[in-house]
């Protein structure tokens, strides 16, 4: 049973050498130090987890715990502003906070939401991908949650999943959505693990947006596919 | 009292169910010690170490019934290393020796192995119930063997276990005449299992009252479960997810109809929102609702939800209901006892959590409330002076801010006055979870008026020694103290080393006691194991260095002296 190694930094190749070589040097400027004591400058739990934050190499987050700053001042500008201050990242996890299992934390990393946008509809939804195994699970879901919120020409509702594929004239929306590297795709050419991987964002355009006053080529397909590419260039 | 024959004491023994009171009646004289351990037939030890398997075996040969205890409660976040300790093979194997006719055997944070479960399986023949709790070790070959082996199996229950999954074979291994079940839980199991073996175990299992299922258990099975069990009182699903317009999810919203003994639901780990109405017509009779692992129902839906569930006694969510979420709790759920809320996005700060205005409704809607586990952005001291006020009911309260040193949200003074408020009020008050800006001043409150406490975990708190002293020195039923990050020392620790042996445990991880401290506390009470975790080989270089800090302790009384299956890192001093 390999060890939960969720709370190691990853990459970090501690050793104490590198811990004690570190500990002293490293800390924000201005900030008060713990005084006496061999080990450790410890210092206070959100300065530590910042430095985390920043890419620290001296990753041992197991060892260094931290602690409330020395000093009675409570007001200190220190603690205050690192408690109000939202970090513009997520703070690194510091091992044993927060006090969490492992099973839970996993649990509901487990789950791959990702924003909707309709065309024309009044608020975006957000879906949780990992529960459809199928584009075809995925579409109807989609369709049935935005039917509610604005009306949709009758001929997109009714048959069946493959419509998607088909020519776009048939249907009134083409699904996109934002991959990885920021690029707007068709849904439905890669294979669907990969699909969920690489997919961050979806939107369900229009299709008179997306057709325009092109001829439609020989493949159908590759039609959408390059108008919605031709979209994506004009967008910019 | 000796005008009684034995069988007149062990009669009136018989009413006492409690651990307490039994472990009390034992201590009256030697008669009454003597009756109590032949007909003791539960036996509960909340440290594996405290005792040996022979020991227990002797003193109460009529032993039915163990619960064991293993790891320190940190070990649940990652702070105890994985081979630390705490396995369950000796016990098995001694009792498997021994004449005891074990029938039930409750374990948290322990290693199991399969080799344990497989003798655990064949030694004893009336064996009824296994509950596994936050352990590790074993895979489902393990889990066969009880199935196929146990014969009168009726309970088998895992709660929160990492489980190696090596196939759903397992649930295969009941055999036909196995018709005993009564609770059948594997939520926490990762892989697949065969739906066919499950339907045909639940049809031949007429006593099933509770059934958890892990989240490969698709809706079909589901509804054609329910179909043979309408008696179910306790139902966690597996992946609640379905086309709501398929024939399947309408065979489900009827089968449910039928399903009136309902009472826990849990589950939903995986769930389609737009299936939450087949549940509806149950959530009136519900009174134990677990959607803390249902990060797929939020919002407007999990609001619909709630506001059906008039009778909820035990509630768990997740703290994407928001603020606004628990007023809806508040002003639905009169009758609320336990209420948990946990992080959505431990990691990051999100803008769903729930801050003072959530906790403060819920003490104005649920004046029952007892026990609270509550993740949270912010507190104030002025909600938690309200809070204690509106319910002076507290048995245990655990508040957890994300962001464990931050200040009054308002004030930004320190959150001392509203634990305070808390333990003055509360009367009963048995465990406290405290987070937040605080000084030596929470833990003087805690001393002066926390005197039913048991259980105190304290993390980045405290100004000086004078902190823990307060506790120590004020808290006469303190059984557990755990410490993570605070600045108490030396001076501390050896300020009263009689008390550890009244109380189970003591953990101390990153504070300022160093390996001098410990040694000399080692050295005066020998009842007590001293044990430091060395992980990392961070003392490795200087052990004779006393001056050096120590980064875990947990020193823990016991009969039987130090371990002798300690791993190299832990240091028995």
């Amino acid at each position: 049973m390999p060890p939960d190694t969720t709370s190691e930094s990853p990459g970090s190749d501690v050793t104490s050498t590198v811990f004690k070589d570190t500990e002293l040097t490293l800390g924000l400027p201005g900030e008060a130090r713990f005084s006496g004591g061999k080990t450790c400058s410890k210092r206070g739990f959100i300065e530590r987890s910042m430095d985390l934050n920043l890419g620290d190499s001296s990753s041992s987050s197991s060892q260094t715990r931290g602690k409330i700053l020395a000093g009675q001042d409570f007001s200190s500008e220190s603690l205050v502003s690192g408690a109000g201050k939202p970090s513009a990242a997520k703070r690194q996890e510091v091992v044993g906070w927060p006090p969490v299992r492992s099973l839970r934390k996993r649990a509901l990393e487990g789950c791959k939401y990702v924003k909707v946008a309709v065309d024309g509809a009044p608020y975006l939804r957000k879906v949780d991908l990992e529960i459809y195994n199928s584009y075809q699970e995925l579409l109807r879901a989609l369709e049935q949650m935005f039917m509610t919120c604005f009306a949709i020409r009758g001929n997109y509702v009714g048959e069946g999943g493959r419509k998607v594929m088909y020519p776009m004239k048939e249907m009134e929306y083409v699904p996109t959505y934002e991959d990885k590297d920021g690029d707007w795709m068709l849904v439905g050419d890669v294979p669907w693990k990969m699909f969920l991987e690489s997919c961050k964002r979806i939107r369900l355009m229009k299709s008179s947006e997306a057709v325009g006053t092109l001829a439609p080529r020989t493949h159908p397909r590759s039609c959408t596919y390059e108008v919605a590419a031709d979209q994506q260039l004009k967008a910019r | 009292m000796n005008y009684f024959p034995d069988e007149v004491l062990e009669h009136v023994f018989d009413f006492l169910t409690s651990h307490r009171d039994r472990n009390a009646v034992s201590l009256v004289c030697s008669l009454w010690y003597r009756v109590e351990r032949f007909s003791r037939q539960r036996v509960f030890i909340g440290n594996c170490y405290a005792i040996s398997p022979e020991k227990l075996i002797k003193r109460f040969p009529g032993l039915k019934s163990l619960t064991l205890k293993g790891k320190h409660h940190f070990a649940d976040f990652n702070l105890v290393p994985y081979d630390w300790g705490g396995y369950v093979q000796p016990w098995i194997e001694a009792l498997a020796k021994s004449r005891i006719g074990l029938e039930e055997l409750r374990l948290k944070r322990m290693v199991v192995s399969d080799e344990s479960l497989e003798l655990l399986s064949r030694s004893f023949a009336n064996f009824k119930a296994l509950v596994l709790v936050s352990c590790e070790g074993f895979t489902t070959d393990g889990l066969a063997a009880i199935a196929a082996n146990c014969r009168f199996l009726r309970e088998l229950d895992l709660q929160e276990n990492e489980i190696d999954d090596h196939s759903g074979h397992w649930l295969s291994c009941f055999p036909d005449s196995c018709t005993s079940l009564t609770s059948l839980n594997f939520a926490c199991l990762k892989g697949e299992i065969n739906s066919a073996s499950l339907e045909r175990l639940v049809a031949r299992s007429p006593n099933l009252r509770s059934l958890r299922l892990n989240r490969s258990v698709p809706l079909e099975t589901l509804q054609k479960i329910l179909v043979q069990a309408p008696l179910l009182v306790d139902l966690g699903t597996g992946s609640y997810v379905h086309d709501p317009d398929s024939e399947t999810y309408n065979k489900l919203k009827t089968t449910i109809l039928t399903c009136k003994s309902i009472r826990n639901l849990s589950g939903f780990l995986e769930v389609d929102p737009r299936c939450l109405p087949a549940i509806f017509p149950i959530c009136l009779n519900l009174t134990y609702l677990n959607l803390s692992y249902a990060a797929g129902i939020h919002g407007s839906e999990l609001i619909k939800l709630i506001r059906r569930c008039a009778k909820l006694q035990r509630l768990w969510i997740l703290d994407c209901i928001g603020d606004k979420g628990l007023e809806v709790v508040a002003s639905t759920c009169n009758e609320l006892q336990e209420l948990r809320v946990f992080p959505s996005d431990p990691l990051g700060i999100g803008h769903d959590a729930v801050t003072e205005y959530g906790l403060v409704a819920i003490s104005i809607g649920c004046p029952k409330l007892h026990s609270l586990l509550y993740f949270c952005q912010q507190m104030t001291n002025a909600a938690l002076i309200t809070v204690a006020r509106n319910c002076p009911n507290f048995i245990r309260f655990r508040l957890c801010i994300l962001d464990p040193t931050k200040p009054d949200a308002v004030t930004m003074q320190p959150l001392d006055d509203g634990f305070g408020a808390i333990v003055q009020s509360c009367k009963f008050l048995r465990r406290l979870s405290l987070t937040g800006l605080l000084t030596d001043q929470v833990f003087r409150y805690i001393g002066m008026y926390a005197e039913q406490l048991e259980m105190l975990s304290v993390a980045f708190a405290g100004n000086s020694d004078k902190g823990m002293l307060y506790v120590l020195n004020g808290c006469k039923k303190l059984r557990k103290l755990e410490i993570m990050d605070c600045p108490f020392g030396n001076g501390a620790l050896l300020s009263d080393a009689g008390k550890y042996e009244t109380m189970r445990s003591l953990w101390m991880s990153s504070c300022e006691i160093t390996l001098s401290g410990c040694k000399t506390l080692a050295k005066m009470m020998p009842r007590l194991n001293v044990e430091i975790i060395n992980e990392h080989d961070q003392m490795e270089i200087c052990p004779e260095d006393d001056g050096q800090r120590v980064g875990k302790l947990y020193l823990y009384r016991t009969l039987v002296g130090p371990r002798k299956d300690a791993p190299e890192f832990v240091w028995n001093l």
